[in-house]
């Protein structure tokens, strides 16, 4: 009675294994467990990672609870630590990058896609390709030696006399300052930021700009209003690339920004960033608090530049709705 | 040609076979087979430490010591998770610290240093003099211009200038700051109250340099400007530092002299365990903020190679290595330390 069903299904496990066979001959299947693997990797690095800074920081969290966000006192001899003034120090030195660098990158990005001689453009494009395989402690370097003295004896005495009415721009400059490490950082982020968004405005199509042309604008009009608002949500993902990397931005910071913890207002005072303090005292912290705070301390960086990311996303998303909208 | 090739074998193996004896007469009894000893911590002392690693490593070519200079922090710390096979510090270990650890561990004293303050005042040549109460009231922020009263007193020779004074010092956490606060600490109640001794410190005031270099770079660079380097560095980059006046009232100039003076004052009240300061130390000579650099051996060391080779460097260290130290602006241990480190070897099992 039941031989037929048994036979049908020993016919059916057979084809499937035949079946099974043939298509791990054709590598499919082999290629999708591979680049699942690969993929599961980086999710799980990022994982561990996560947990093992959150598992690490536990006793000053522990101890200091919320507070650790926005205490300012950085004391190894007493234990009392606050993150506020590097949590300040970073955002203000990444923010004043992005105010100087953009302008500056996606300006040269425009001249090297839209205007420039094509020859011009591929040889300034690699040149500043090369620029951002310069190792950071070149960069801080060159500010010590050059920018933070032209800092102190040209810009901030001229930004004082003209703009000293503000509370940003007052009082003495020894020139490291948050002044400094935000322009080294400006510095730093335009080869990111020039030659990806060079590449999104180059990839836009030749009809766009044909059809503006032909409408009657002029090459500067055509590049202002139809091009670059067709690269957008690219040259804003180069930007939040910058940040992201100016947000973490260690080395060449630390030489400049005059590791001092206070909060202060003026972008002529010295400042300390996250990076620079986890790589000053890393070293050298011997009791388990401290360490666990300079921890902490990577995991609140390891958040900003979670929310940053995930801001990132979220407006080159709407921009991109916005412009099939439109 | 069958019968050559055994003949070369043979005459090859003999050759080898003096060549072994060779090395072996000439230099004394050690390991007879490969031994590398892991070591790690203070940076301040490592170019005296390769040195002598290497120059043991040439006396005995079995013997490889291996020294990664990260910092005294990562030298404690290693030690006492028993990782490395000894550690080195730039200030003794807690007496917290020695608790945790697994093993129990043992301090010697290697080599002595000093911390110096630099200065950069435009138009001044002259060397300038710091007391103590200087010093304290400048790093506190209680003195701002090099115009006070109190460094006018102690330089009535010098025009020193009516500008405020640019503090800098160490951001990144080190042996030379804990040396430099712990002599602070010592002259000054209140800086022992407010900000107290560590490799890294809450400053009062100031700007925070990377490394010796960071601080001189911004000395030089910064007009009206006061920091502290170490003496070697100081020394090896040409730059000019004052004298601070020592508990007897002397204004000292710190050389090698100075600072072994400074470390042959403590003697008598030297610890068996030798964690000792030696800032603002009695004698007449003495350069007040000297300090010695320590190795931290465990007492134990179960691998019988690797205990004689560490008893033997260390007895190595402590007689002919010490004159090598000077060449590189190290200051020498005193004769009587190096009598008691001796003694203290014994301990190791």
């Amino acid at each position: 009675m039941d031989s037929p069903s048994t036979v049908a299904g020993r016919m059916g496990a057979r084809s499937r294994a035949r079946a099974f066979r043939q298509r791990l001959q054709h590598g499919d299947q082999i290629a999708h467990l591979i680049t699942l693997i690969f993929a599961a990797t980086i999710i799980v690095i990022t994982a561990l990672l996560f947990y093992e800074l959150y598992t690490s920081a536990a006793p000053t969290r522990e101890k200091f609870g919320w507070r650790f966000l926005t205490g300012t006192t950085w004391d190894p001899v007493a234990l009392d630590f606050g993150a506020l003034p590097f949590i300040y120090g970073t955002l203000v030195t990444s923010a004043l990058a992005l105010i100087i660098g953009v302008p500056l990158g996606v300006g040269a990005a425009i001249f090297l896609a839209e205007l420039a001689p094509l020859r011009l453009s591929a040889g300034l494009a690699f040149i500043i390709e090369l620029l951002a395989a310069v190792p950071s402690v070149i960069y801080g370097l060159l500010a010590i030696f050059t920018l933070v003295p032209f800092l102190r004896e040209y810009v901030t005495p001229l930004l004082g006399e003209i703009a000293g009415f503000i509370p940003l721009f007052q009082g003495v400059s020894y020139g490291v300052s948050l002044l400094a490490g935000g322009s080294i950082l400006a510095i730093m982020i335009l080869p990111f930021i020039i030659s990806i968004s060079r590449e999104v405005l180059l990839a836009v199509p030749r009809d766009q700009r044909e059809a503006s042309l032909a409408l009657g604008a002029t090459r500067w009009e055509t590049a202002w209003n139809v091009v670059v608002p067709y690269a957008k949500a690219g040259i804003i993902g180069s930007i939040f690339l910058a940040l992201a990397r100016a947000l973490g931005e260690t080395m060449a910071v630390t030489m400049v920004i005059g590791n001092d913890p206070r909060i202060n207002l003026s972008l002529f005072a010295p400042g300390y960033s996250i990076a620079a303090v986890i790589a000053n005292e890393f070293s050298e912290a011997t009791s388990g608090i401290h360490i666990s705070a300079l921890i902490e301390l990577g995991f609140v960086l390891f958040c900003i530049t979670i929310v940053v990311n995930a801001a990132a996303r979220l407006l080159i998303l709407t921009t991109r709705r916005k412009a099939l909208g439109a | 040609m069958k019968r050559i090739i055994p003949i070369v074998v043979l005459t090859l193996l003999c050759i080898s076979c003096a060549d072994n004896e060779r090395t072996s007469a000439a230099a004394p009894p050690g390991p007879a087979d490969q031994v590398l000893i892991t070591s790690a911590g203070a940076s301040f002392p490592y170019p005296i430490y390769s040195k002598w690693f290497d120059q043991y490593h040439r006396m005995f070519p079995q013997i490889n010591i291996n020294y990664q200079s990260i910092g005294s922090g990562g030298g404690i710390r290693q030690v006492m998770e028993g990782t490395v096979d000894f550690g080195a510090s730039d200030g003794p270990m807690t007496d917290d610290q020695l608790k945790q650890a697994k093993i129990k561990i043992l301090h010697f004293p290697t080599v002595l240093g000093a911390v110096v303050p630099v200065y950069n005042i435009p138009g001044v040549t002259q060397e300038i003099n710091f007391t103590p109460e200087v010093l304290a009231g400048i790093f506190l922020g209680k003195i701002t211009k090099w115009s006070d009263p109190e460094l006018k007193k102690a330089n009535p020779a010098v025009n020193l200038p009516d500008k405020n004074i640019v503090v800098i010092h160490r951001s990144d956490g080190s042996g030379t700051t804990y040396v430099w606060v712990d002599y602070l600490s010592k002259i000054s109640p209140e800086w022992k109250s407010k900000v107290g001794v560590n490799t890294s410190v809450n400053w009062p005031v100031g700007l925070g340099g990377k490394n010796n270099e960071g601080v001189a770079g911004l000395v030089k660079q910064t007009p009206n400007s006061l920091g502290y380097v170490e003496l070697i560095y100081a020394i090896q980059n040409k730059m000019s530092y004052g004298k601070v006046r020592n508990s007897e009232g002397t204004f000292v100039k710190a050389d090698l002299a100075s600072v072994t003076a400074a470390a042959a004052a403590t003697v008598k009240t030297m610890p068996a365990d030798f964690r000792v300061s030696i800032t603002n130390s009695p004698g007449k000579d003495a350069y007040p903020i000297s300090s010695f650099t320590w190795l931290l051996i465990p007492s134990k060391i179960q691998d019988q190679t690797k205990k004689k080779v560490i008893k033997d460097f260390l007895q190595w260290m402590l007689t002919d290595g010490q004159n090598m130290v000077e060449a590189l602006s190290y200051a020498k241990l005193p004769k009587e330390v190096v009598a008691m480190e001796q003694k203290a070897l014994a301990s190791i099992e």
